[in-house]
């Protein structure tokens, strides 16, 4: 043994030998988790864009009447069946113009008009689906994840809600509570009422399997047990420590929900049974346009478009916020 | 894996009973009279009785009974006699005469046995359906396989967004989309399915490929759009794994290493998931079938809801439910059969 005292580790006396591998200040300034969220997040063009998109939709949907102040509901007969000014660039004698820059229906009701009030239905329904589906699917995941006593049932009820074929149901739901609700609530806000209960009721089964799954991992770690040495209550650490543990999956799967609940109501109002005509979605106008699309293509083209536009915005957000929020793809 | 299937078999049949107490439940709860359209002149001692020949007067365990039996013991008495009876696959079985006249499930619509009406309805779903999903199978894992190949290539990229598109455009805006396009401006193919056209030779079978174009690939778009991206998901895991650097190494074709030893690998989830979204596509029908005025059993739910025909509602819903329980179980076997991995027992 020579005199030269031996370092406690040898990486250690690399550095002290080597001063280029010392580090002379921390390389960057730490960063937040949700910062980290945020910069993986920026990177996915798609997800960027989808968000930038959903975000204008709805604003646009909200504050859309204020903008363009013209009845949806207003009949004006002299000037219907106008195209959309657009067909002006090839055809000069079209009934076109900026009164109506997406023309005018059957009745003469501006377009531009019903589909900022439809979107208004069809993005509210689709939002508020999405939050019933996920406090539902949040609540079963976590109690049956947490205690183990009901952890068997409510999976095996999940397992059987999930064989229920969603659509007949859906379809039978609406068709036959109809009447009872519109007469509670009106023929609007009842058929709100009902499309709202009945497709978050169908649509939390999902999330309520990931969220029991996670909650099953994270219950074994060592904050839990720290927090539950300290004589938390199961309800604060459920409310502290759990859920913002599993936030990033119900982000993911509240995308997932808001596009299958726009599509769901959409789907109902095609097939005839979603709201009535004269309070139209963007479902029911594409329906009401399919008999005359021969002469006005249009009128199916702009609902269709500005469904199939969100829920793509809302399906590409759902894939960066999944990128972004798992922490085995961050940074790479 | 036989004692798991047995197992999941028997575990099948509360949850069978369970779902259809739940439809039987909620058409119960549902108001709506199938009196209503009797004429005001019926008096009502009249429509009381016919109410109770239509087995409404019983109490509700009674009626839910009455159609258990129905459906689970008539039914099947009926199906064996046909199948013994006049069928072209088991016609040569001496004939059972199973069925002795029971009450069957009736509609309200048509006073004709559901099932009969089902059974005329199938075919079409089953072709379109079913065609539709191989369709869109066949279109999916070639994409899938080579978009993971060629991870971020331009051909990845493209194939990444048209599955998105594809995914994100609902069937009930590519129907008529497609039939403004190749029915009204192109005039190529016909917009409307003829279900009485009878194929018997070359140019009536030239009709029927045409005319089956546009519902298969509306369709099969979604089916497309799914599967390619589970296949692509699949693949991209497979092909960073160490035993396909083993088979490289060794001096296998490039071919051979994809073709046969990822493939294999990757197919396992994308099989279960094409198990899995079968009955997800029947439900897809409904929409599909209304576009193109198929008169399949989407179809016929459809215009027995409006119709207030419960017995046929029922039975409808019912038979989906069956799909979805059926098809749930061969994704759990054939998972465990590809696997080896995976022991249930």
């Amino acid at each position: 043994m020579t005199e030269q005292a031996i370092p406690a580790s040898p990486v250690e006396a690399d550095i002290e030998v080597f001063g280029a591998l010392k580090d002379k200040e921390p390389q960057k300034p730490p960063s937040s988790q949700w910062r980290d969220v945020w910069d993986q997040f920026r990177r996915h063009k798609g997800a960027v864009f989808g968000g930038g998109f959903l975000i204008f939709i709805t604003l646009g949907v909200i504050f859309g009447p204020w903008l363009w102040d013209v009845d949806p509901k207003g009949l004006d007969i002299r000037n219907k069946n106008w195209r959309p000014v657009i067909n002006l660039l090839w055809d000069s004698d079209a009934k076109a113009g900026w009164a109506h820059p997406f023309g005018t229906d059957q009745l003469g009701r501006d377009i531009l008009a019903q589909m900022i009030s439809g979107g208004r239905v069809s993005m509210a329904v689709g939002w508020l689906a999405m939050a019933l589906a996920l406090i539902i699917g949040t609540a079963i995941g976590v109690l049956s994840g947490y205690f183990k006593r009901l952890d068997f049932w409510l999976m095996r009820f999940t397992d059987l809600v999930l064989s229920l074929p969603i659509l007949p149901l859906v379809l039978l739901a609406v068709t036959l509570f109809r009447q009872p609700l519109n007469a509670r609530f009106g023929p609007e806000g009842g058929m709100f009422i009902l499309i709202v209960a009945v497709i978050g009721l169908t649509s939390w089964m999902q999330t309520a399997r990931i969220v029991r799954g996670d909650v099953l991992a994270l219950k074994e770690r060592e904050f839990i047990l720290a927090a539950r040495s300290i004589g938390t209550k199961s309800g604060k650490i459920i409310r502290r420590h759990l859920l913002p543990n599993v936030i990033s999956p119900i982000m993911v799967s509240a995308t997932l929900g808001l596009a299958t609940a726009i599509i769901t109501e959409s789907a109902l109002s095609f097939l005839g049974v979603g709201f009535p005509s004269d309070y139209p979605t963007w479902g029911k106008l594409l329906a009401d346009a399919v008999q005359r699309m021969q002469e006005f293509p249009e009128r199916v083209m702009l609902p269709g478009i500005a469904i199939s536009l969100t829920v793509l915005s809302v399906n590409y957000l759902g894939d960066g916020l999944r990128d972004a929020l798992d922490p085995r793809i961050r940074g790479r | 894996m036989l004692t798991f299937t047995l197992r999941r078999l028997i575990l099948s049949v509360p949850t069978l009973l369970f779902i259809s107490f739940i439809i039987f439940g909620l058409l119960q709860l549902a108001p709506g009279d199938p009196m209503a359209q009797v004429p005001l002149t019926v008096p009502p001692e009249v429509k009381q009785k016919m109410r109770e020949a239509l087995g409404l007067g019983a109490p509700w365990y009674v009626q839910y009974y009455k159609w258990l039996i129905q459906f689970f013991w008539i039914e099947p008495k009926v199906f064996i006699d046909y199948l013994t009876n006049s069928s072209y696959l088991l016609g040569w079985l001496p004939d059972t005469n199973f069925y002795k006249d029971e009450l069957r499930v009736i509609s309200w619509q048509t006073r004709s046995p559901v099932m009969d009406i089902v059974m005329q309805r199938m075919p079409q779903t089953l072709w379109v359906v079913g065609l539709s999903y191989v369709v869109g199978i066949v279109i999916a894992i070639p994409i899938g396989i080579y978009s993971a190949y060629k991870h971020y290539s331009v051909f990845d990229q493209a194939g990444t967004f048209i599955t998105m598109v594809g995914f994100s455009i609902p069937p009930f805006f590519t129907g008529p989309l497609l039939i403004v396009i190749f029915s009204v401006y192109l005039g190529w193919l016909p917009s409307i399915y003829d279900t009485t056209h009878v194929v018997n030779d070359w140019e009536s079978f030239k009709v029927q490929f045409f005319q089956m174009i546009m519902p298969v690939m509306v369709l099969a778009l979604q089916t497309t759009a799914q599967i390619s991206r589970y296949m692509r998901g699949a693949m991209l895991d497979n092909l960073n794994q160490d035993y396909v650097r083993t088979a490289r190494a060794k001096g296998l074709r490039e071919g051979v290493v994809v073709m046969v030893h990822v493939l294999r690998n990757s197919m396992i989830p994308v099989v279960t998931v094409i198990a899995l979204g079968m009955p997800a596509i029947f439900g897809g029908a409904i929409i599909t079938e209304n576009v193109f005025k198929v008169n399949g059993i989407g179809q016929l739910l459809l215009t027995a809801l409006f119709a207030n025909d419960l017995p046929m509602v029922m039975t409808l819903t019912f038979i989906f439910a069956i799909l979805i329980v059926l098809f749930n179980l061969i994704a759990d076997v054939l998972y465990g059969l590809l696997d080896p991995r995976i022991r249930y027992d």
